[in-house]
């Protein structure tokens, strides 16, 4: 296997298991508590999240090449980027209405809620931080975004099973899901260990 | 100061530019939409109870807006609303009788065949052999599915039966989904003459389970001056077009179940703790 290919295999990995978005970073929480009622809704919304990740990943990537980097202006990335995911992911809604109606009608109502969501934000900067090239910044981004999906529709399956059972009174709704999720947090935990070719 | 200056121009021309491309992309990609539609939209009572049919008020405002649908479908919002339907899509309004929902069942102490432990739910107590606790297969199980699903406070339970509040109603019939028994029907907000009974056995069997269910005696078929009143099925049903609200069944039926009091007073008498 060429170097390139294990290190894309390696940032998957990290991405989706090790260091999930949610559950080891505990960056997007706002989504992944919001529009984890239902599985559908939180496919939904892990679709748009994944799909907006990829995105930003690498146009943020491009502007910090070409535009932050030859002028000095490291210190301007968080500024930057919630301007230009901001106006990407309008930009991207205005597209989807046009011309993928669709697509536009499944994930258009998440669409602006994850303009500049600090998975979105906290990606972009990550991969300035970690040095990786323009392939490696996509596939974090693409990944990391199934790591939200992965988490928030396990967290969904969860949810919707506590609605039914018969959990105390002072527990039900919002404190028991906070709990569950912290339990399968805990569980994800079990693969901070995990090192492959690295 | 340089660097200041730098990272501010720097910020501005690339607001500037994201600006230049959503307005330019605003414009090649803008979507037309029918301003009818916001203006149905917001003549609807925006309940979404469903009850014309389609899956919400924007749903149904669609639907007008394609031609799919008539004005005055929406239950809910009566009269007025269909009106001003009317009157922004350019049609004659269609003279609507407010229907409200109507429990066909007053039992007070029903008798039980049996004690009922399981999840508090008329669906889940109708899986039960039997189809539920009650002795009459038919009645009201008065676990309150129905009070579940109205969206407008008009159901609640009174003596361990569901009863609508005829002012509070306004027609949509998600009660009647959730019933399991089928009791609840669709009648006249006048209407003064209700049979509040579906029990469809013979009148021998009726007898042993309730004190007022109809026995299909046809008593009231035979008196009924306006030929409005029929037993079909063994039960007593009103023609509601026919009926002038003399009263004669009501006199003349031997169980009583024939209500000659309208709706919603009777509801007003029910003791307030019990609504």
């Amino acid at each position: 296997m060429s170097n390139t290919l294990i290190r894309i295999f390696t940032i998957t990995l990290n991405a989706i298991l090790v260091e999930n978005f949610i559950l080891v970073k505990f960056l997007g929480i706002c989504p992944f508590m919001g529009v984890s009622k239902k599985m559908d809704t939180a496919l939904g919304m892990g679709l748009a999240v994944t799909f907006v990740m990829g995105l930003a990943s690498a146009v943020t990537w491009a502007v910090n090449h070409f535009v932050l980097v030859p002028y000095d202006m490291g210190f301007m990335q968080t500024v930057v980027f919630i301007l230009v995911i901001a106006a990407l992911v309008q930009l991207v809604e205005m597209f989807l209405q046009k011309s993928v109606p669709a697509l536009y009608q499944a994930l258009g109502i998440y669409l602006p809620l994850i303009t500049t969501n600090c998975a979105v934000l906290g990606v972009a900067l990550l991969n300035i931080q970690n040095g990786y090239t323009f392939l490696e910044s996509v596939v974090y981004g693409v990944t990391g975004g199934l790591g939200f999906l992965v988490a928030i529709v396990l967290f969904a399956s969860v949810r919707e099973r506590t609605e039914y059972s018969d959990c105390p009174a002072c527990f039900r709704g919002f404190p028991i899901a906070l709990i569950s999720a912290g339990l399968i947090a805990l569980t994800f935990m079990g693969f901070s260990g995990l090192k492959i070719f690295s | 100061m340089s660097v200041v200056l730098k990272a501010v121009l720097i910020l501005a021309s690339m607001g500037a530019i994201f600006g230049l491309i959503l307005a330019i992309a605003s414009k090649v990609f803008a979507v037309k939409t029918d301003p009818r539609l916001e203006q149905l939209t917001q003549a609807l009572p925006g309940a979404n109870c469903g009850g014309c049919g389609f899956s919400g008020c924007t749903a149904y405002a669609q639907a007008v807006l394609d031609g799919k649908a008539k004005v005055g479908l929406c239950a809910a919002g009566g009269a007025n609303t269909s009106q001003q339907m009317a009157r922004i899509m350019g049609v004659e309004a269609v003279e609507s009788r407010r229907m409200v929902a109507m429990v066909r069942c007053r039992h007070k102490d029903v008798q039980k065949k049996g004690v009922y432990q399981g999840i508090h739910d008329c669906l889940a107590a109708t899986k039960v052999a039997g189809s539920g606790p009650n002795a009459c297969e038919y009645g009201c199980l008065g676990f309150g599915n129905c009070v579940a699903a109205c969206k407008f406070d008009a159901m609640h339970l009174v003596d361990g039966t569901a009863r609508v509040d005829a002012d509070k109603c306004t027609g949509c019939m998600s009660c009647a989904a959730a019933c399991p028994k089928g009791l609840i029907l669709k009648v006249p907000y006048e209407a003064d003459i209700i049979v509040a009974c579906a029990n469809r056995d013979r009148g021998a069997e009726t007898r042993k389970v309730c004190d007022i269910g109809c026995i299909g005696c046809r008593i009231c078929e035979k008196n009924c001056p306006q030929d409005a009143i029929h037993v079909v099925d063994n039960i007593a049903v009103i023609d509601h077009n026919k009926c002038n609200s003399c009263g004669i069944c009501a006199d003349k039926c031997p169980r009583n179940l024939i209500s000659d009091s309208n709706l919603r007073q009777e509801f007003d008498q029910a003791p307030a703790k019990q609504r």
